[in-house]
């Protein structure tokens, strides 16, 4: 839970008294593998599967390569993530089509895993892939789970085949049998079947998903299982693994809080590859599941890597080609930083992206405070300045100021604060686009990268990656300068009115640069 | 009702409760239990280290002894609360609320089923207006369960306001219970938790809310911690409904979920059935856990 922290603080809790020692001895070893333990066990991972990976972590925390390492507790928590990231499958597995079409998916798993969203899901999926998908009502047993899935498919504009009306009337056997044929008349090239779901424990239900299964032969099985369940997921898992035989695993409502523990269980028990990730409620929420950034997630690290790709998706190129040319050449206005600020909007919300960024799991309750209209506030007192300002922000002296503030509606602290988180925007761009280092953050191996350096960056954890032990001096200092600036002039009261926004915007205009080198490039 | 050995954890206890004497292994297997349980690890702990001390105290080395600790352990940190519901409103207002797939339109099913055999004439409202078809599955349960429904007049209205329709239909007709479906939500949704505020303002203008019921999967693992706390804060939860205690898991993140929030378990739901909800009682439900 959040009041722990996250596993690698923990960690280095129980390492800070440790930095003179050379080594480590076993009982240290001992402890670091107790915090591990637990902290597995509240991300729900299975306590088998966490007593043999405990086992794997200690034999390799006792090992040298820890002993040498400069910073042991980031070398533990590097190995975990490694373990981790090997139990998880090691890298992505694809669908698999049959040669001849259509390619037969089959959808299994416990009642309210969200299967019959998930159906929808991968039919658009499949649809904008070029394919053409059809869903197959067999989930004969809830009420109205026919109407449904007719009304998904509808949304997700794919064809539907529902014979039966539901609620308890019709064979689904039957019905999964009967809309192969169909398929093959009427040129579907997959057929995505959707069953009611079911208990591990229910013997006759089991018996009658095995039977689709064998009356179906499909190419996939997918096991649809909740990010959030607990313990039950291995037998749950292994009930299903003896029934239908999944072929591959679909974690489901990762965009809750639950760190999804149940995922290595379930990989680490049925050696079954986790296929999908399921991430909200739109037909979009969905995207192919990456074993590295779950192992981050379990460990509460942080999930840089998808942030940068939605960036990455939210950005346009010509415009971004465009701005890094800004940054060479020193004229980044007050208009682009509004502009950046606006796309950064596009992408999504912004409290999805911050939640994100590892160490804000235990920021969660200050990111549900986080007033996303900050960033309209930001906006309004940018439009309030003339052209000339914010072309140059030089000119804009004390009296200046106070129109502005009185334009927007805010006050002169907080126009202060802004010109000053420009500014220093401003001056990390210059940095980063005169062949500065691109700071992508978690591009290297995350918990090492951490500059080792005090408590209160570690939240952020957004020190510089640079080789050069002086150039990260000054980016580090920077950095910190940005977000402290911020917090200075934040308004009493919540720490993360004016002040948060301002932390927030500084890591992410770093990021934008970076995101521009990279794009520019 | 068949099943309910197999989310017993008598199957796991069994072999230790035999032995002829409580050692070390014992409270390993008995950690080992509670956590495959999903007591979470702060409860496991807490209820080790209480029965070591008792334990101690009574110096007993026969496990059957530890077994009824246990039992009796479980039993008083759940009977803590009071677990009636409390009903006696005319109307009474119910409403339920939880994660996605949990089992709430299922349970306002069964409940107003469960409701109707006390003779208490139920009105269900469909505010959940979100999820594809979920107004037409409410309306199955509701007529399974013999009650009557409130439907939304359009597509995409607002759950809300279909919520003060509802206490509305139950005031002009004399309706004793109201029970009001909400769309699941994952507690991490900003926008969404406040909605569930809003429903529970406009609600209260008409009739005070009885019972915010906070439906729970008993397959959840720690994060239902999260779902309570975050449904407390947003609904107002008075009573906590777990499902799905058919399946093979134990439920038992809800003692953590009681302990840490002073909301106690009101219903218990096991299985499709239309009759498969019943009241939650300490004794028996720490009967059946412990066996």
């Amino acid at each position: 839970m959040a009041t722990f922290g996250n596993l690698s603080d923990r960690l280095s809790e129980t390492f800070k008294n440790l930095r003179k020692k050379g080594s480590l001895s076993a009982s240290d070893v001992d402890g670091t593998v107790r915090e591990i333990r637990r902290a597995l066990l509240d991300a729900d991972v299975a306590l088998d599967v966490v007593k043999e990976f405990t086992g794997k972590v200690r034999e390799r925390a006792l090992s040298d390569e820890v002993n040498k390492a400069l910073n042991p507790a980031q070398q533990v928590v590097q190995i975990v993530n490694d373990e981790l990231v090997a139990i998880l499958g090691g890298q992505q597995r694809r669908l698999e089509f049959a040669k001849n079409p259509p390619t037969v998916i089959m959808l299994a798993g416990l009642q309210g895993a969200g299967k019959t969203t998930l159906a929808g899901k991968l039919s658009k999926w499949l649809a904008k892939d070029g394919h053409t998908p059809l869903l197959v009502a067999a989930d004969l047993q809830r009420p109205n789970a026919v109407t449904q899935l007719t009304v998904v498919a509808e949304q997700a504009g794919v064809a539907i085949y529902a014979p039966e009306p539901g609620n308890g009337v019709g064979d689904p056997v039957r019905v999964a049998k009967d809309s192969i044929a169909y398929a093959k008349t009427k040129q579907y090239d997959t057929v995505i079947v959707d069953t009611a779901g079911r208990l591990g424990v229910d013997a006759e239900l089991m018996k009658q998903a095995s039977n689709i299964r064998k009356a179906i032969n499909p190419d996939e099985v997918l096991f649809v299982i909740d990010a959030m369940i607990g313990q039950d997921a291995v037998k749950t898992a292994q009930a299903f693994q003896e029934g239908v035989d999944f072929t591959g695993v679909v974690l489901s409502k990762l965009d809750g809080d639950a760190r999804g523990g149940a995922a290595l269980s379930v990989a680490s028990v049925t050696g079954r590859p986790i296929i999908f990730a399921s991430t909200g409620e739109g037909l979009d929420d969905f995207e192919p599941f990456h074993p590295d950034r779950m192992a981050s997630r379990i460990l509460d690290l942080g999930d840089i890597l998808t942030l940068i790709e939605q960036a990455q998706s939210a950005f346009d190129e010509e415009e971004a080609l465009a701005m890094a040319e800004k940054f060479s050449t020193d004229s980044f206005t007050l208009d682009d930083f509004l502009k950046q600020m606006q796309q950064l909007r596009n992408m999504g919300s912004i409290k999805k992206m911050m939640g994100m960024l590892p160490g804000m799991g235990q920021m969660k309750q200050q990111l549900d405070s986080f007033d996303e209209r900050e960033i309209v506030r930001t906006e309004a007192i940018i439009q309030s300045m003339t052209l000339a300002e914010r072309q140059n922000s030089k000119l804009l002296n004390g009296s200046r100021r106070l129109r502005i503030a009185r334009g927007s509606g805010s006050t002169v602290t907080e126009v202060n604060a802004l010109v000053n988180r420009f500014e220093q925007a401003a001056k990390m761009m210059k940095t980063v686009a005169k062949g500065g280092v691109p700071q992508i953050p978690g591009m290297g191996p995350i918990p090492g990268a951490r500059s080792g350096g005090s408590k209160k960056q570690q939240p952020k954890k957004k020190g510089s990656k640079s080789g050069n032990p002086a150039k990260r001096a000054t980016e580090n200092a920077a950095l910190a300068a940005g977000t402290k600036s911020g917090a200075d002039l934040a308004p009493g009261g919540s720490g993360f009115g004016l002040g948060g926004a301002a932390g927030s915007a500084a890591p992410t205009e770093e990021e934008l640069a970076s995101l521009q080198k990279f794009l520019g490039r | 009702m068949a099943q309910t050995s197999s989310w017993s954890l008598s199957g796991a206890l069994k072999g230790m409760f035999t032995k002829p004497t409580i050692d070390e292994t014992t409270w390993e297997d008995l950690e080992y239990a509670l956590l495959t349980a999903d007591f979470g690890p702060d409860v496991t702990e807490a209820v080790i280290d209480d029965l070591h001390a008792k334990v101690d105290r009574y110096r007993t080395t026969d496990p059957r002894d530890l077994q009824r600790m246990l039992r009796e352990s479980i039993e008083e940190r759940l009977s803590k609360y009071d677990t009636t519901l409390k009903l006696s409103e005319r109307p009474a207002v119910v409403l339920v609320v939880g994660v996605n797939g949990v089992g709430k339109t299922t349970t306002i099913g069964k409940f107003s089923k469960f409701l109707g055999t006390y003779g208490r004439s139920v009105v269900v409202g469909a505010a959940d207006t979100f999820r594809a078809a979920a107004v037409d599955q409410l309306a199955t349960w509701a007529e399974r369960g013999g009650a009557q429904i409130v439907r939304p007049q359009q597509h995409g209205q607002d759950p809300a306001s279909v919520a003060f329709q509802t206490v509305d239909f139950a005031k002009r007709n004399g309706i004793e219970i109201v029970l009001i479906d909400t769309a699941g939500r994952l507690q991490t949704k900003g926008g969404l938790m406040d909605e569930l505020s809003k429903i529970r303002r406009v609600v209260e203008k008409q009739a005070p809310i009885a019972e915010v019921l906070l439906v729970l999967d008993a397959t959840t693992g720690q994060n239902g911690l999260a779902q309570a706390e975050a449904f407390i804060e947003h609904a107002g939860v008075t009573g906590l409904v777990l499902t799905k205690l058919d399946g093979s898991a134990k439920g038992g993140f809800v003692l953590a979920v009681q302990e840490k929030t002073g909301i106690p378990i009101k219903l218990v739901g096991q299985g499709e059935g239309i009759h498969d909800l019943t009241g939650f009682t300490p004794h028996v439900f720490a009967q059946k856990l412990v066996g």
